[in-house]
């Protein structure tokens, strides 16, 4: 029986010796024409099986997810360092640290994407490469010593953290956190001025018509400066729109973590501690969420700014499709981050008096996703194409216009604010002598926007597009952020000296919910995928865009379905690499338990 | 009378939700929904429904009850053999017509908007950068009255002795030939229209018509003809005024904030 078995397993190991040789000889044949050349003066060199373009986009697709979450994280790391000093609770101080251990997994993997990433440019695009370096040589210079500071001060932060924690060293340990934030910050200001040249290499005219002026002559050579082409037209909103991102992605990624560990948690205290992380984290992404969709606006506005064409492409033609996926996408994360606070009042006895608000909050949310999600050209056959008496529905069709959604993206965020504020509220009963009119305050504030809000919104059919742009739609933004602001001012002073009626309940929470966590960062993840195709595609058969034409095999925009299955495989590779450094922390964390206690690890946290 | 569990509250909803889109807002306050809209909606008010029910742990017990009565109590074997046949049945039946051959096209994503040139120009003229010309009668709206109602005119004569039969005398794409094109010419009246582009879009789009349409995010399936084979530039300006004031829709223009 034994032998049987031996053998039967020694054949099936042969076999798949044989199969991997085979694999190997296939592989060794596909490169060998690539090898066998010289292609020291070619303009392109195929990368072999999958082609450039491919290779290029996960290399930089995967360095950019990485990126984003090592540079996201510390910014609320150190914040959370700082409230855990400030309140003197340790276990900010811990959730802080391991936070930056998660970075430290995921930093070296940053780096050697990138790595791989600058390979493969060299490699298949030495011209525009070579183009790329005699304008930007010295920033890359200037990259290389950000880097250096990004990885020692990374390096003293996380290996400092024990040691660094008397009064005066705390102060020290928390600059440094900052300087890594300084670091991080600037390295990725630096990189994005070299993909957003390539999208828009020209610099803002003067008001009122900020007409592009370009860095290039008619022959394509480069006439402007170097600060010039670092300040391009959508430089800076490309930065915004990123430096934000990666708050909220970072945020989404920590919140994964800790669903992970709740899920895979033996003891209570586990639970409690992870569910904890995890609201943290979804917080977090929600901070990041609101602003997000603004920051995204203006940068698009910039792209209609500098190039029309790129904008129609953009909103109205080309991608436009990819607009609706993203309006589903973000749909996706509302619902999940107010879900996720939902689930969240069910630990907090007191907190069941605002579940009557949430069937009416759902239904707001939903019915602002669907007027988001809904398309200005619908999807129909001719049939229903004759029956409505053109493409564009009477009704449904409005929904299309950018006037509707941008209303509609201020509801979500105000109710999702108000999920926000009933969490914070429940198991909490105010003192002061004037609750019961802060609470008619808060509700005529909220009432009050709403119907300007939505009054704008209606307005904004009927006026003219620069009107709306320009004017209205900013009214909208400010309206939503001044009610936050309010809102948040009076409930913190109503709130202050609060008798707490229970505690949070933290590990009482349904899997559910933890399942929700992981489901937004997919979506995060999904998204920034997505807009990444978006950003560099409108570019079109442009390595620069106007200046240098692509004329390799791949010139062509890869379809929306290609694309979305391009992003898929990027995602599995990302959540494969994601989660082998979460079940590092989980593999370092068992060792640990079967340690005897240390010293150190006692004054780490009382958790 | 029995109390109606949450499964079949929530079911109900559905339905009657469904019913709403399909006969109230398609039908009765307006012409139908497409069915991609329909699902799409549908499916969103699926999502709505298992969010409330699924946040607390008891009501979902409460929702899920009926289901696993039906699938594991003796006394409901009735319901679960029946349910057995016939869900398989209706999948059956919806996969058939699916799948089935139909006269009617499939549905297909259409892009509404061609992105124009770079570069704009008249026959073989170049008349500069799409982005930064202006409809060089504009001006006259401030500076000289009477010159602006004049090309205003010209540009009605223009659109009724030529652009009408298809876009309609109202400008709402309704003309007499509009039910023989897919997709139907172009509503001005609608707001997604003109205050969406600048007017050397719309000079683009009259002066080379269908055929001038970008390779990319095709097929535009335009029947447009080219127009500057027919009218000249200031003509094809002055039908841009009129469509704008016969509207009352401003085309977009870029930098300053009021007008």
């Amino acid at each position: 029986m034994y032998l049987t078995k031996h053998l039967n397993m020694s054949q099936s190991k042969n076999r798949l010796y044989f199969l991997l040789a085979l694999l190997a000889m296939y592989l060794l044949l596909t490169v060998a024409t690539v090898f066998a050349q010289d292609a020291t003066d070619t303009e392109y060199r195929p990368f072999p099986g999958i082609g450039s373009r491919n290779a290029a986009w996960i290399a930089a697709q995967l360095h950019l997810l990485f990126g984003s979450f090592i540079l996201g994280v510390p910014m609320f790391a150190v914040v959370i360092e700082f409230v855990g000093m400030k309140t003197k609770d340790k276990r900010y101080d811990k959730m802080a640290q391991e936070f930056i251990k998660l970075c430290m997994g995921a930093f070296s993997t940053t780096a050697l994407m990138g790595g791989v990433l600058v390979f493969i440019l060299i490699w298949c695009y030495p011209k525009v490469m070579n183009k790329l370096s005699g304008i930007f040589g010295p920033s890359m210079i200037f990259y290389v010593i950000l880097f250096f500071g990004e990885t020692f001060t990374l390096y003293l932060y996380s290996y400092g953290w024990d040691r660094m924690q008397g009064r005066v060293s705390k102060m020290w340990h928390l600059f440094l956190g900052v300087l890594l934030n300084v670091f991080g910050t600037a390295i990725m200001f630096v990189s994005n001025a070299w993909l957003t040249y390539q999208t828009s290499p020209a610099i803002m005219g003067p008001k009122p018509a900020h007409e592009a002026i370009p860095l290039h002559d008619e022959s394509g050579a480069f006439i402007g400066t170097l600060w010039q082409a670092i300040n391009n037209y959508t430089w800076m909103p490309v930065n915004i729109h990123r430096l934000i991102g990666n708050i909220a992605f970072g945020g989404a990624i920590v919140g994964a973590y800790a669903a992970f560990r709740f899920l895979a948690a033996k003891t209570q205290e586990d639970r409690a501690h992870y569910d904890w992380m995890g609201y943290t984290g979804n917080f977090i992404a929600l901070c990041g969420l609101i602003p997000l969709p603004f920051a995204g606006y203006w940068l698009g506005r910039e792209i209609y700014m500098f190039n029309q064409t790129m904008g129609i492409n953009m909103m109205g033609s080309l991608f436009s499709w990819l607009f609706i996926i993203q309006a589903v996408m973000i749909g996706v994360l509302f619902i999940g981050a107010n879900y996720y606070l939902w689930s969240g009042m069910t630990r907090i006895a007191g907190g069941e008096v605002y579940a009557r608000f949430r069937p009416y909050m759902i239904a707001i949310i939903v019915l602002s996703v669907a007027i988001w999600m809904t398309p200005r050209t619908l999807i129909v056959t001719p049939t229903e194409l004759a029956a409505m008496g053109g493409p564009n529905h009477p009704l449904v069709g409005l929904f299309g216009l950018m006037t509707a959604k941008n209303t509609v993206v201020n509801l979500i965020i105000l109710t999702t604010f108000l999920s926000f504020l009933f969490y914070r509220r429940s198991g909490k009963t105010p003192t002061v002598t004037w609750r019961k009119a802060g609470n008619i305050i808060i509700a005529v504030t909220f009432g009050l926007a709403v119907a300007a809000i939505v009054t704008i919104g209606i307005v904004g059919f009927k006026v003219n597009t620069d009107f709306r742009v320009n004017v209205l739609t900013p009214i909208q933004v400010l309206v939503a952020l001044a009610v936050m602001i309010v809102v948040t001012v009076i409930d913190l002073i109503m709130y202050r000296k609060a008798m707490r009626s229970s505690e949070i309940n933290w590990g009482q929470m349904t899997d559910r919910s933890q399942y929700v966590l992981i489901l937004l960062a997919i979506t995060f993840t999904s998204l920034m995928g997505l807009m990444g195709y978006a950003r560099s595609g409108l570019r079109e058969a442009w390595h620069i865009f106007g200046v240098m034409p692509d004329t390799s095999p791949d010139a062509h925009t890869p379809l929306l379905a290609d694309a979305v299955n391009m992003i898929a495989v990027i995602i599995v590779i990302f959540f494969a690499l994601v989660g082998f450094i979460f079940w590092l922390g989980l593999w370092g964390d068992k060792k640990k338990e079967g340690e005897p206690p240390v010293e150190a690890e006692a004054s780490a946290g009382d958790d | 009378m029995q109390k109606l569990s949450l499964f079949t509250k929530c079911l109900i909803i559905f339905v009657v939700l469904w019913l709403f889109l399909r006969f109230f807002i398609g039908g009765v306050w307006s012409v139908p929904l497409p069915v991609s809209v329909i699902s799409m909606y549908l499916g969103l008010i699926l999502l709505a429904i298992l969010v409330h029910v699924s946040v607390e742990d008891d009501r979902f017990r409460e929702f899920l009850r009926p289901i696993k009565e039906t699938l594991a109590d003796d006394n409901r074997r009735t319901r679960c053999t029946v349910l057995f046949v016939l869900i398989p049945l209706v999948m059956l039946g919806l996969t058939f017509s699916e799948m089935s051959t139909k006269a009617d096209p499939p549905a297909a994503l259409r892009t509404a908007h061609p992105a124009p040139p770079d570069e704009l120009t008249y026959r073989e003229k170049v008349i500069g950068p799409t982005q930064q010309v202006e409809n060089p009668f504009r001006h006259l709206e401030k500076d000289d009255k009477e010159a602006f109602k004049a090309h205003v005119e010209n540009g009605r004569r223009v659109y009724y002795q030529n652009c009408f039969y298809c876009h309609g005398d109202d400008l709402d794409g309704e003309g007499h030939f509009a039910h023989g094109f897919n997709p139907p010419p172009a509503n001005f009246q609608d707001p997604g229209i003109i205050p969406n582009f600048q007017e050397s879009f719309f000079f683009w789009r009259i002066s080379k018509g269908g055929p001038g349409l970008p390779p990319a995010a095709t097929p535009w399936d335009s029947a447009m003809p080219v127009w500057e084979d027919h009218l000249t530039e200031e003509e094809i300006w002055d039908v841009i005024l009129f469509l704008s004031e016969y509207t009352g829709y401003r085309p977009r223009t870029f930098g300053e904030a009021a007008h």
